[in-house]
């Protein structure tokens, strides 16, 4: 299962520079532990003590997953992941 | 209907329905026009209620500076309010705001600190809680935590919404300050049983999130996540089709950020239509075009305009 993970400018150094990355599994939190093993390090500023660090807003298919089920959201194939940092708006 | 001023004329806006662009007549949309109050955008309602509040506390007498971080808006609706009342105004702005926006502040005698466009509205909150610790005689209004700004909705976009609309089942906003959909709704969690309170967040261009860390975000305090059903992340490139749609479809002239709760709304509309339910979706039509024509959005193809929104803060 391929899922599409896309990367904050400030998380590339993670990634190779790479805008979007492609990851595996069944739930958001095993996605992430994936991507950790290909990216090391990156799981570290996602999440913190079993859940996701309060400035990072996470995205499946445009939804906020803290709405979803967090990080044990149900991911499958074709879905998109959005990573963003927490910004103000008004 | 008269008044006895401006200020008195703030809120009380209609609520248009959208006949084109609703999915089914049991699915229908509906436009909360805040374009129509005295500055042309919602935020006269806690704009209002925040200098009526801090009147009330005695923080703010006559001759007083008020300062506040803000991208456009608030600061043009305190602008009005405090020429009238005969305050001074300081706005910290982020400079990636559109060039109208300033124009207007200025017109109705606001003074506008920059604040840097890699920051974006993080850094103008953080300039602005500087410099009210450096001017301790000036009052911060601080939109993003005062509550006055969610009671403002509380107290008047919600009441108006469900009395002109008592059958509503959805209500969307966009997601800044967090006031209009903490106020509208907390109020209509407390009488519309199964109310969904829905949330669109802009999603800047690159270049606007390039900076920032994810450990230095920024979450207003005013925002309680158990007010809202869910929330939408909506990308410029969406913001703007909405907003064209709207324009040709319904012939509402709505700013960007408009597009991007048209958006979300019809999004849960489509998703009541398969569901066989019925449904009736509120949004809200935050300001009009005007201050955004600079930008471009209204011309040429979408891919131009989004190309030219990049790094533009356009909520």
């Amino acid at each position: 299962m391929a899922i599409e993970v896309r990367i904050p400018t400030i998380l590339r150094n993670y990634t190779g520079g790479a805008k979007a990355v492609t990851a595996e599994g069944a739930t958001l939190d095993e996605l992430i532990s994936n991507l950790e093993s290909a990216h090391p390090g990156i799981k570290e500023r996602l999440v913190d003590q079993g859940a996701l660090r309060r400035f990072v807003n996470v995205y499946l298919n445009d939804e906020d997953v803290r709405f979803l089920g967090g990080l044990g959201t149900p991911v499958s194939d074709g879905d998109t992941v959005t990573v963003l940092p927490a910004v103000a708006g008004g | 209907m008269r008044f006895d001023s401006l200020i008195d004329s703030v809120g009380r806006t209609p609520l248009v329905g959208l006949p084109r662009l609703s999915p089914s007549p049991d699915v229908r949309v509906w436009a909360k026009l805040e374009d129509r109050n005295p500055t042309g955008s919602i935020k006269d309602r806690p704009a209002l209620w925040m200098i009526q509040q801090a009147e009330k506390d005695g923080l703010l007498t006559p001759g007083c500076t008020i300062l506040e971080p803000t991208s456009g808006n608030t600061g043009i609706s305190l602008a009005m309010s405090a020429k009238l009342k005969g305050y001074r105004l300081i706005c910290v702005m982020p400079e990636n705001t559109s060039e109208e926006r300033r124009q207007l502040l200025r017109m109705w005698g606001a003074e506008i600190i920059s604040s840097p466009a890699a920051g974006g509205s993080n850094e103008a909150v953080r300039r602005a809680k500087e410099l009210a610790e450096r001017n301790p005689s000036w009052v911060m209004l601080y939109q993003y935590g005062n509550p006055a700004n969610w009671r403002s909705h509380y107290e008047s976009t919600g009441p108006e919404i469900l009395e002109d609309l008592p059958t509503v089942t959805h209500f969307v906003a966009g997601l800044g300050t967090t006031g209009t959909l903490m106020g509208v709704g907390r109020f209509l969690r407390e009488r519309v049983p199964g109310v969904q309170i829905v949330a669109a967040e802009p999603r800047y261009g690159e270049l606007v999130y390039g900076l920032r860390n994810v450990d230095e975000g920024f979450i207003p305090e005013l925002y309680d996540e158990s007010v809202l059903t869910t929330r939408f992340s909506v990308g410029s490139a969406d913001a703007l089709r909405r907003t064209r749609e709207l324009l040709t479809a319904e012939g509402i002239f709505a700013g960007v950020s408009t597009g991007a709760a048209l958006h979300a709304a019809l999004g849960v509309a489509r998703k009541a239509v398969k569901a066989g339910e019925r449904a009736d979706v509120v949004f809200v039509v935050a300001d009009g075009g005007w201050k955004y024509l600079s930008t471009g959005a209204y011309e040429g193809t979408l891919e131009e305009a989004e190309e030219r929104l990049e790094g533009q803060l356009w909520a």
